[in-house]
């Protein structure tokens, strides 16, 4: 009895230490240095933004942001482990240390910036939230949507940007609100709701795991500002500094023309090379060391990952979206990066 | 006389009675201590990473609308009322499922002990099915193969002219109470105690002289037919709103959801498996004896299996059925998958999500399931007891 008690006891304080040990997050870079890979926490599989192949390989949008901060931190960006997670599951994940960075198309917003516990490092993309519709329906407008029952996802933004919207128009709606998006789409897709809303790249994304797309028709209404980007846990700014330069590095090597395939030319010859050129690959100036990393870190993202225009290239364009208020700030988008230097 | 004589008294250390007190109070001690090392490092640990606590959320609005409520609730609502109406859902698809489960596995498990070879194959084949398929599969399989092939509104399938079927539920009329209608319920009330009185009277009547009433013919005729003879002197004081197809759906009437029907349907079928090996095992933990001994006084089988073995077998019953309804209970969580706003999709999920506040809502949303399940196990562990075998 005594010895089953003092069992008890010693498994009750030994758990209670390790919630205290993981609670009490140290830095974050250098537990990531020290344990080799970026634990990055991404969604379960929206094409375009983070979705495996058939081998298991993830790519996306929001993947190659973590192949970035991978390819900052050691100079190779298959040093990433994904965590799938649910809309639900994702800040609980960054907050307990679960993931040390989410890249999951999660919209900054004031209150989850400044209540949970997180910093959002930057927009990777700039998106809003939209309506699809079946096209058999003959509608034009979400003006018209008054009395619809509406899929969505749990836990996101979306429910309550779509409560407002149609409280604004003195519309009635019946929300249908499921954990997962492929129940969401399944939902929709067997006409359960006559109306699907979330971002419009998700719209675009989830669109393509229909049974029919061409039956199916996004409304021209945007109804929200969601610009989505990667967060991550309050307390260690040199670990943020890091996810949002390397944001800034992929901008910034798009307008500077710096690619992937041309980015080594800089290491070999500096005669054809600006001075700002050189400073991006790390050739002059300390702003590797200043971020904790070695000199290389954004000739790293760019030569490993690529700069913004080939990011997106790679994964948003089979969408057909167009690229919108993502084009660089001199190109009609707002996509601007403060000065490398 | 002395002293001496007496046993000597033990030092304090060596009385069993009292070194178990302090090893108690020691062993309390501890628990408390890290339990408040919990409560408190939490706190630092919240504090410390800015994250925000405390209930104060309680009070502000939600801002998001919910599908199915029992209470009023709209999107200025707050927290503490959306925690109400995932409560109450959560209660209601329980009771229900609760109440389908029972029925359903109390004649399953009948069915599977039939001589009837048939039948008895045919409740073996219902219960290893649905016992060995998890219920998330069941969940889905209900909801989706309920939804696919039903039409969408427009072409909703009619049952006469106020009943319609369609991918968004089941929409049927409401009844609209009018003034005069306080009389058909008065009705209803002496109805149900006249049925008690009845059913005391036909016993005390039995015991007396041997002599048997229809109780239950009576009681029927009783409950249905004299809030009808009021309604009808009053001139049927209810009406009818009757669902019309209006814009994407039909408005008006009463409505069964899929997300619902499909929640019911998947857990008390799932539970009723379970429930009717139960309510085997404990038929056959009845002796043989039993049954002979009834059949020999010259009793019918219907009356031997209701008023000798059901009741036997019922303390054998009763305990396990309790963590059925438990499990029922908690399994209804699963109800976010589909759409279903229970506590753990509305609370647990999206207030969660729009509050970020996980250790107050989960612990609330802990402290229910807590509740309903001690709630449940109290009330059965007292049917039990009333159950017991009476020793005389």
């Amino acid at each position: 009895m005594i010895k089953k008690a003092l069992l008890t006891t010693l498994g009750v304080a030994l758990t209670s230490s390790l919630l205290m040990s993981t609670a009490q997050a140290g830095e974050v870079l250098d537990k990531v240095k020290a344990k080799g890979f970026v634990q990055c926490g991404v969604s379960q599989g929206l094409p375009g933004f983070s979705n495996t192949d058939v081998n298991g390989e993830w790519s996306g949008l929001d993947v190659d942001f973590c192949r970035g901060v991978a390819a900052a931190i050691f100079g190779d960006a298959t040093k990433v482990k994904f965590s799938p997670l649910s809309a639900s599951e994702r800040f609980t994940a960054l907050q307990s240390g679960e993931i040390d960075m989410l890249s999951r198309n999660t919209t900054w917003t004031q209150t989850r910036d400044t209540s949970l516990g997180i910093n959002f490092a930057g927009v990777t993309y700039y998106d809003g939230q939209g309506f699809m519709v079946r096209k058999d329906l003959g509608v034009n407008s979400a003006l018209e949507l008054d009395g619809a029952s509406v899929c969505t996802n749990q836990g996101t933004t979306t429910e309550v940007n779509l409560a407002d919207y149609f409280r604004a128009n003195n519309m009635t709606f019946e929300p249908v609100v499921f954990v997962k998006a492929d129940e969401v789409v399944a939902a929709y897709d067997s006409g359960r709701c006559d109306v699907y809303t979330t971002d419009a790249s998700g719209l675009a994304a989830q669109r393509t795991k229909l049974a029919e797309p061409a039956a199916h028709v996004v409304l021209p209404e945007i109804i929200s500002k969601e610009p989505l980007g990667p967060a991550v846990r309050h307390g260690d700014d040199q670990f943020f500094d890091v996810v949002s330069w390397v944001i800034n590095a992929t901008v910034e090597a798009e307008e500077m023309g710096l690619t992937s395939s041309n980015i080594s030319r800089l290491l070999v010859d500096s005669n054809s090379a600006t001075p700002a050129e050189l400073r991006f690959v790390g050739r002059e100036g300390a702003l590797g060391e200043n971020l904790g990393l070695d000199a290389k870190w954004s000739y790293n993202v760019i030569r490993l990952v690529g700069n913004y225009g080939e990011i997106w290239d790679r994964n948003i364009s089979g969408l057909e979206l167009p690229r919108g208020l993502n084009n660089l700030w001199n190109n009609g988008g707002i996509m601007y990066a403060p000065p490398v230097r | 006389m002395n002293a001496t004589n007496a046993p000597a008294k033990p030092p304090f250390w060596r009385d069993p009675e009292k070194r178990a007190l302090a090893f108690q109070i020691v062993f309390l001690a501890i628990v408390l201590y890290i339990g408040y090392s919990l409560v408190n490092n939490t706190m630092t640990n919240l504090a410390s990473q800015g994250i925000a606590s405390g209930f104060g959320f309680l009070s502000t609005n939600t801002g998001f609308a919910i599908a199915e409520t029992l209470i009023d609730y709209n999107e200025s609502s707050t927290y503490l009322d959306s925690f109400f109406v995932g409560l109450l859902n959560t209660i209601l698809v329980s009771v229900i499922g609760i109440f389908f489960a029972t029925i359903l596995g109390f004649s399953m498990g009948i069915a599977r002990l039939s001589n009837n070879w048939l039948i008895s194959r045919l409740a073996a084949i219902y219960v290893d099915t649905l016992r060995n398929i998890p219920l998330l599969l069941q969940l889905f399989f209900w909801y989706f193969a309920v939804l696919r092939p039903l039409p969408n509104p427009k072409q909703a399938i009619e049952f006469g002219s106020n009943l319609f079927l369609t991918n968004r539920g089941l929409f049927g009329p409401k009844p609209i109470y009018e003034a005069g209608f306080g009389w058909v319920a008065i009705g209803f009330v002496l109805a149900v105690i006249g049925t008690v009185v009845l059913f005391k009277w036909a016993r005390r009547r039995q015991e007396a002289t041997g002599e048997l009433f229809p109780v239950y013919r009576t009681a029927l005729a009783l409950l249905i037919g004299l809030p009808l003879v009021i309604a009808a002197l009053n001139g049927f004081p209810m009406s009818w709103d009757i669902p019309v197809l209006k814009g994407f759906n039909f408005r008006g009437g009463m409505s069964l959801t899929p997300e619902f029907s499909s929640l019911v349907f998947a857990l008390s079928i799932y539970t009723s498996s379970f429930i009717a090996e139960i309510v085997r095992s404990g038929i056959l933990a009845v002796d043989q004896g039993q049954t002979e001994a009834a059949f020999a006084l010259g009793i019918k089988p219907a009356w031997t299996t209701r008023l000798v073995v059901v009741p036997q077998a019922l303390r054998v019953i009763i305990p396990p059925l309790t963590s059925q309804y438990l499990n029922l209970t908690k399994n209804s969580s699963l109800a976010a998958a589909i759409a279903y706003p229970d506590l753990v999709a509305v609370f647990a999920g999206t207030a969660l999500n729009q509050v970020g506040q996980a250790v107050e809502i989960m612990g609330m949303t802990l402290a229910v399931y807590l509740f309903l399940s001690l709630t449940i196990s109290f009330f059965m562990n007292w049917y039990n007891s009333k159950m017991a075998l009476v020793e005389r």
